[in-house]
Order: structure tokens, then C-alpha cells, then sequence
């Protein structure tokens, strides 16, 4: 095996074989789909008790139309001043209806100590609404009214289908593409950042380990950074690979477990799993979207925009002595990332637009942001455009921060300033 | 025939030339020593040795022709600054170095074994780097430094960290590679270890050799004419155009010891020859300066 060789096969067995990685590793889309399951959960959970709301209706006309549901008990008073008067109740709120309200729509009021919950509004006026407009409908006296209302609503059902050159039709949804835009901008986002600082932290490890000064005796630094930098991305491609196949077992096992359980249980919070044709559609359109392609995409922008911070910071690594001092360093690449994420976040309005098109283009951003566009179809031209400079530049910054990292990687004591930095480049 | 030569290395930093027309020629099968005070540029030479950085002009001769990238393959580099991987255990870390010295995985495991045995450490196989003392990762490093076998062999400070025992370990450990025609080179400030073991030194201050030369030839050319002589018996009687006393000790109950200087003029026997006609001698001995005062004046000279 070649040094190079050795060094990658160093970094990344001693990295996947941590405990640490592994236990994330698997850990990591456990805890998403918790997370988010558990909050559908938490929200649709009920209070136990119900709550009392007294209902002072002087009108005598609608306490009827009020149902009691598991949650609010609505409880009949006289007036509103003779529940002033026996106020000891243990009472959530009162609902005073002064007037008729067909007449006058505002004569009723919702009184209470504490904030009422939306909840609560929303089922008052939802009751008294449907009650109402049936009312209103009657007062007319016209027969078969009703009816023909209910018949005159028409909803349209929007069809997004995505016409190729062969003419064959595929469905789209934007939402969907959107949804899935998002998650690999988020991951690349992520991947990029995360092995990125890996790198720095085991350069600066091999700095002040002193164990920089044996290795150099050994192999070229070169070797030695292009090794670290390799091996690493190695490790996370791996970490995506694991996802990808967890999150395919997810998704059989997830779509089984809908299918099968009684959408109340899961939480009538929901629309996905309160409608399973819902479900079903949102997948199919799914499988419309080509995985396939993103996933190479990507893997190509990945290993490019990852190659760019990783050698920017192997040269960090290289230039500090202490991790204190990376952090002067790290903020400049830390808003250029950054900025990169939010313009892949808004490029997700209007991925077609000026920014998103400059932004996927430019080497520095252009792996996260061209990570939105590609669910949104993507001319192949731009695709190679923006690889062709992606791979540019990773080649140029690879020869520049190795100049940096051969020299950096033996100096100690001061940290160096920009213009010792531009004279390395020189060395 | 020199094994290793430098002529007339200079390297030039931003701020400072760290080594001027530096050239240092290391005979076969020796113990070379390379002094100088801290910051003198020894390190840099051995850096350039070992072709981790390059000179800006001169050259490094390897058995005489120019070095080339395999050479390092023939070298072995404890450097001052030791550090080993810290989370690493301490077999595999010792396989991956041996292995970037151009072993292959068996045959590193193999020498390890050996190595490991020797020094009693192979239950230490498995732990990692950070659960052993100091000394013991001094020990792990010697050995990934020798490993590979290399005919040329740089340490720089050895014997510092260790306790004296394993001192005595290492120094007879650099002895036995001696004996088996390895040539050394030795950096260190701890001039007492040069006296008794470099065979040839070269002195570097201010990015200039300074002096170079075999030991005893360096400190014999160094000798002052000073001798320690006792004499029974009071007063002593010397002929001052010959020699002078410059000093003088008394204990009770011992004979007085004299620091005398004789002049060029006289050789040694004829000194001795002098004093005994008049005078009743018990011991006389002749100063050599050690490698440590040498050192001391040759650096506030230059």
C-alpha cells in the first residue's frame, strides 16, 4: 500500500470504529423521527380534565347548539350577573350572549381569567357558525336551499405533472421537491461543516501532539494532509451511506406501521396520518423525484465542497497551535457556510432566481445551494458549469493550503499573521 | 569515507538565517555529536537531513552522492519534541509508523515482537498511548524510531524525561546500535553524555559551526597547561620562568594541592621532570578541560 495509502486507511478506521460514530451514527435518524413523532404526539395529548364554561345565554336560544365535548362542559346560568353573584364555581370561562346574534353578530362574549385556548374559540364558533348559517339559510324560506348551497361548492384538484421531452407525463409537487431540496442542503450543510472541523481538530491534534515532526520524517506533508482530508470524507460518506440505508428501512417499516395502525392512535394532529390516501400520494410523488440522481449529486457535491473547507481547515489546523486560537480563523468560514445554508434556504422560493443560480454556481457556496435545486430539475449544463468550477477550485485550494500546511504544521510559539501566512504561499 | 555530509548548507527563515554555510561531516559507524545552544540551528540541519525542509543553497551527501527521496527509509528521527498519537494503542500506532517506514504489516509485527520483548513492554501491546507514563511512551517511541532498521539514526535529546535508569537503558541501547555499524548523530546540551559516548562533534552557535573535529583531539587542542600537583612538604621551590603556581587548596591533615601552569615552552615530562629534582612529589595530573567548559567558552568567544 502506498503511504497515502496507509493514512487514509488510519484516518478512517480509527474514526468509524469510535464508539462514538457508531452510536451517532444509528442514533442520529432515531432521535429525528422522535423528534418529530414524539411532538405530533405530545400535541395531540389532552388535557385530562374537562373544563367548565358557563354559558349565560339571555337570548335563551343558543345554549342548545353548544354540545359538551370531552374537553369543555358548557353549563347553563341564568344571566350573566347571577354568575357574578355565585362566582365560586371552578369556572374556566363564561360566554355571555346578549342579543340575537343574527342581528347583531358581536353580542357575544367570551369572558375569562387566564388566556382562553384557541381551542376552545375555535369549537365555540365552529358550533354556533354551522348553527347560524343554517339559520340564516331557513330565514330565506326558499325549499332545497340547503342542498343546493352544499351542491354550488366546488373544489378544484390541482394537478402538478412534470412534462419531459418524450412527452411522457410524471406527477411533481413542489412542496415535495421543496421538502427534499431542504434535507440535503441541511445535510450537506452539515457534512461539510462537521468533517470540515474534524479535520482541523485532528491536524491541530498531530500539531500539538508534537507527532507532526516524526510523521514529516516519514512521509511528505502533502501525503499526510491529502490522507487526512481523504480519510475523513471517507468517514462521511460512510455516515451518509448508513442514512440513506436506515432511512430506506425507516421508510418500508414507517409506511407498514400507517398503513396498518388506526390513524386516531397516531394522533388526530396529523393530516398525513389522520388521511393515509394522503400518505400514499405524498410517497408516490415521491418516487417521482429521482433519488438516484440526487444521491449522485450529492455524493459529486459533497466530496467537492467538502475537499474546499477541508483543506481551508487543514491549513487553519496547520497555522494555530491551540484550539483557542482556531476561533479568529474559523468566523470568516463560518459566515461564508452559513450564508451559503440561508441561500439555499431561499432558493427554495424561487430556485430558478438570480441568487440561486449565482449561488450554485460559485465554488464556495454552490455545493449547498445547488443541493435545493436539483429536486427542481436542474438544466444538465449548470450542473457541469458549476462541477467543472467546483473541481477547479478544489484543485487550487488544495495547492494552497498544502503550502500552508507544509510550513505551518512545524512552526510553534507566535501565531502568524496575514503577511507571514502570504509569505508560506511563497516558500 | 564520510557516511553523511552537509556543504555549505544555508537556510534562510523571514526574519533570520538559521543556518550559514553549515557543513558537518559525519564519519561511518560513529557517534556524531551536534551541540550548540538553543536556537543555534540544529534542529534546522536535522530537519533538512531528514529532508523535511529543503536548504536554499548547498547540498546533503548520503554515502557520499546527493540524497535522494528514499533516504529517508535509512533514517531514524527521535525528534526533541516526541508525541505519539494519544488515543492510539500502543501496538497499532507502533505497526502504522513502522509501516510508513516502508515495512509491511507482518514484517513490522514481527520486529515489534521483538523489540517489545526486549524491553519487557509487550503487555502494553493493547493500551492506549495516554495510559502509559512518560517514560514508557519514551520507550514505545525509541522503538518505533528504530524499527526499520536505518543505517543512520538522529536523536535529538535522548536522555531528556528520562529517569536515570532508563537513561542508562537508552544510552547503552545507542551503544549497542554503534556496535553494529549504525552511524549516529546526537544532538544534545548535555555535554557529560558526549564526553562519554560521541566519537566526533560539531559545535553550531549562531547558524555557524563553530567547532568541529573528534573529541579528544578537541579537548587536548583545548588543554591549558594547567596541572593539579601535591607536594609534601613547605615551601616548594619552583623556577617562576618555568612555571607558576595560580593556586592553592589546604585541608588539614592532607599534603596541599596546587593548581600550577606551566609554559609552552616545556613538555609535559620535562614539567615533571623539573619539579621531582626539588622536590618530594605525591600526585600530579594534568587538566583536561571537559567538553562542557570548551562548550562554554567557545560559544561567549564567538
Amino acid at each position: 500500500m502506498s503511504k497515502l495509502g496507509i493514512i487514509i486507511n488510519r484516518e478512517y478506521f480509527t474514526r468509524v470504529r469510535k464508539k462514538s460514530f457508531i452510536v451517532m451514527t444509528f442514533l442520529t435518524p432515531v432521535l429525528f423521527v422522535a423528534l418529530i413523532l414524539g411532538t405530533f404526539l405530545l400535541s395531540s395529548i389532552k388535557d385530562g380534565e374537562s373544563k367548565t364554561i358557563v354559558v349565560a345565554d339571555e337570548t335563551n336560544k343558543y345554549f342548545d347548539v353548544l354540545k359538551s365535548t370531552d374537553q369543555y362542559q358548557f353549563i347553563k346560568s341564568k344571566s350573566f350577573d347571577d354568575f357574578r353573584n355565585n362566582s365560586d364555581k371552578q369556572v374556566y370561562a363564561t360566554l355571555v350572549i346578549s342579543d340575537d346574534l343574527l342581528k347583531n353578530p358581536s353580542a357575544i362574549t367570551l369572558y375569562s381569567e387566564k388566556q382562553v385556548t384557541n381551542d376552545l374559540e375555535r369549537t365555540i364558533s365552529n358550533q354556533l357558525n354551522e348553527y347560524l348559517s343554517d339559520e340564516k339559510i331557513a330565514s330565506y324560506d326558499i325549499p332545497g336551499l340547503k342542498q343546493i348551497l352544499n351542491e354550488s361548492k366546488v373544489s378544484i384538484n390541482l394537478q402538478t405533472k412534470r412534462l419531459s421531452e418524450d412527452g411522457t407525463e410524471t406527477e411533481a409537487s413542489a412542496t415535495v421537491a421543496s421538502i427534499v431540496g431542504m434535507a440535503f442542503t441541511l445535510i450537506i450543510y452539515m457534512f461539510i461543516f462537521i468533517y470540515g472541523a474534524m479535520v482541523m481538530q485532528g491536524v491541530l491534534e498531530e500539531k500539538t501532539n508534537r507527532i507532526v515532526e516524526v510523521m514529516v520524517s516519514s512521509v511528505k506533508p502533502f501525503d499526510l494532509m491529502m490522507g487526512k482530508i481523504i480519510g475523513i470524507g471517507l468517514v462521511g460518506l460512510t455516515q451518509f451511506f448508513l442514512w440513506v440505508g436506515l432511512i430506506a428501512v425507516f421508510n418500508f417499516l414507517g409506511g407498514a406501521f400507517f398503513m396498518a395502525s388506526n390513524p386516531d392512535v397516531i394522533g388526530t394532529g396529523t393530516e398525513i396520518a389522520a388521511n393515509p390516501g394522503m400518505m400514499q400520494k405524498a410517497l408516490q410523488v415521491l418516487s417521482t423525484i429521482n433519488i438516484a440522481e440526487i444521491i449522485l449529486c450529492f455524493i459529486i457535491f459533497f466530496i467537492g465542497g467538502y475537499m474546499i473547507y477541508a483543506s481551508i481547515f487543514a491549513a487553519i489546523g496547520a497555522m494555530v497551535n491551540s484550539q483557542e486560537d482556531t476561533q479568529q480563523f474559523m468566523m470568516p468560514i463560518s459566515i461564508l457556510v452559513l450564508f451559503a445554508f440561508y441561500a439555499g434556504i431561499y432558493s427554495v422560493e424561487n430556485p430558478d432566481g438570480p441568487l440561486a443560480f449565482w449561488a450554485s454556481m460559485i465554488p464556495l457556496t454552490s455545493p449547498i445551494v445547488m443541493m435545493t435545486r436539483i429536486p427542481f430539475d436542474v438544466p444538465l449544463w449548470e450542473k457541469l458549469v458549476s462541477i467543472v468550477l467546483l473541481f477547479g477550485t478544489v484543485l487550487l485550494m488544495v495547492k494552497l493550503t498544502a503550502k500552508i500546511y507544509r510550513v505551518g504544521i512545524l512552526m510553534y510559539g507566535k501565531k502568524p499573521g496575514m503577511k507571514e501566512i502570504i509569505k508560506w504561499l511563497k516558500y | 569515507m564520510y557516511f553523511l555530509e552537509t556543504k555549505n548548507v544555508v537556510k534562510q527563515y523571514a526574519n533570520h538565517l538559521a543556518l550559514d554555510q553549515v557543513s558537518i561531516r559525519v564519519p561511518e559507524g560513529k557517534i556524531f555529536g551536534l551541540l550548540g545552544p538553543n536556537g543555534a540551528g540544529k534542529t534546522t540541519l536535522i530537519r533538512i537531513i531528514n529532508r523535511i525542509t529543503a536548504p536554499d543553497t548547498g547540498e546533503v551527501l548520503f554515502q557520499g552522492r546527493p540524497t535522494v527521496e528514499n533516504d529517508i527509509y535509512n533514517i531514524g528521527y527521535l525528534p526533541e519534541e516526541r508525541g505519539l498519537y494519544k488515543k492510539m494503542k500502543v501496538g497499532e500506532q507502533s505497526i502504522y509508523l513502522a509501516r510508513l517506514k516502508g515495512l509491511s504489516n507482518d514484517e513490522a509485527k514481527k520486529r515489534l515482537t521483538v523489540w517489545f520483548e526486549k524491553f519487557d513492554i509487550m503487555s502494553w501491546w493493547n493500551k492506549k498511548l495516554e495510559e502509559l507514563s512518560k517514560g514508557m511512551q519514551q520507550k514505545v517511541q525509541f522503538v518505533t524510531t528504530v524499527i526499520h532498521d536505518p543505517q543512520l539514526l538522529i536523536f535529538d535529546e535522548p536522555f531528556s524525561g528520562f529517569d536515570p535508569v532508563n537513561t542508562e537503558l537508552l544510552k547503552n541501547e545507542i551503544l549497542e546500535l554503534k556496535d553494529k555499524g549504525k552511524t549516529i548523530i546526537f544532538s544534545t546540551h548535555n555535554m557529560a553524555s558526549v564526553e562519554e559516548i560521541c566519537d566526533e562533534i560539531a559545535l553550531i552557535n549562531h547558524s555557524k559551526v563553530v567547532l568541529s573535529g573528534n573529541v579528544d583531539e578537541i579537548r587536548s587542542n583545548h588543554r591549558t597547561n594547567t596541572f593539579k600537583v601535591q607536594i609534601a612538604g613547605d615551601p616548594v621551590k619552583i623556577d617562576p620562568t618555568k612555571c607558576k603556581i595560580i593556586g592553592e587548596e589546604r585541608k588539614p591533615h592532607t599534603p596541599v594541592l596546587l593548581r600550577m601552569e606551566k609554559t609552552n615552552e616545556i613538555s609535559n615530562s620535562e614539567f615533571l621532570s623539573y619539579l621531582l629534582k626539588d622536590n618530594e612529589l605525591l600526585s600530579f595530573q594534568e587538566e583536561i578541560p571537559s567538553m562542557n567548559d570548551i562548550f562554554i567558552k567557545t560559544v561567549n568567544n564567538s
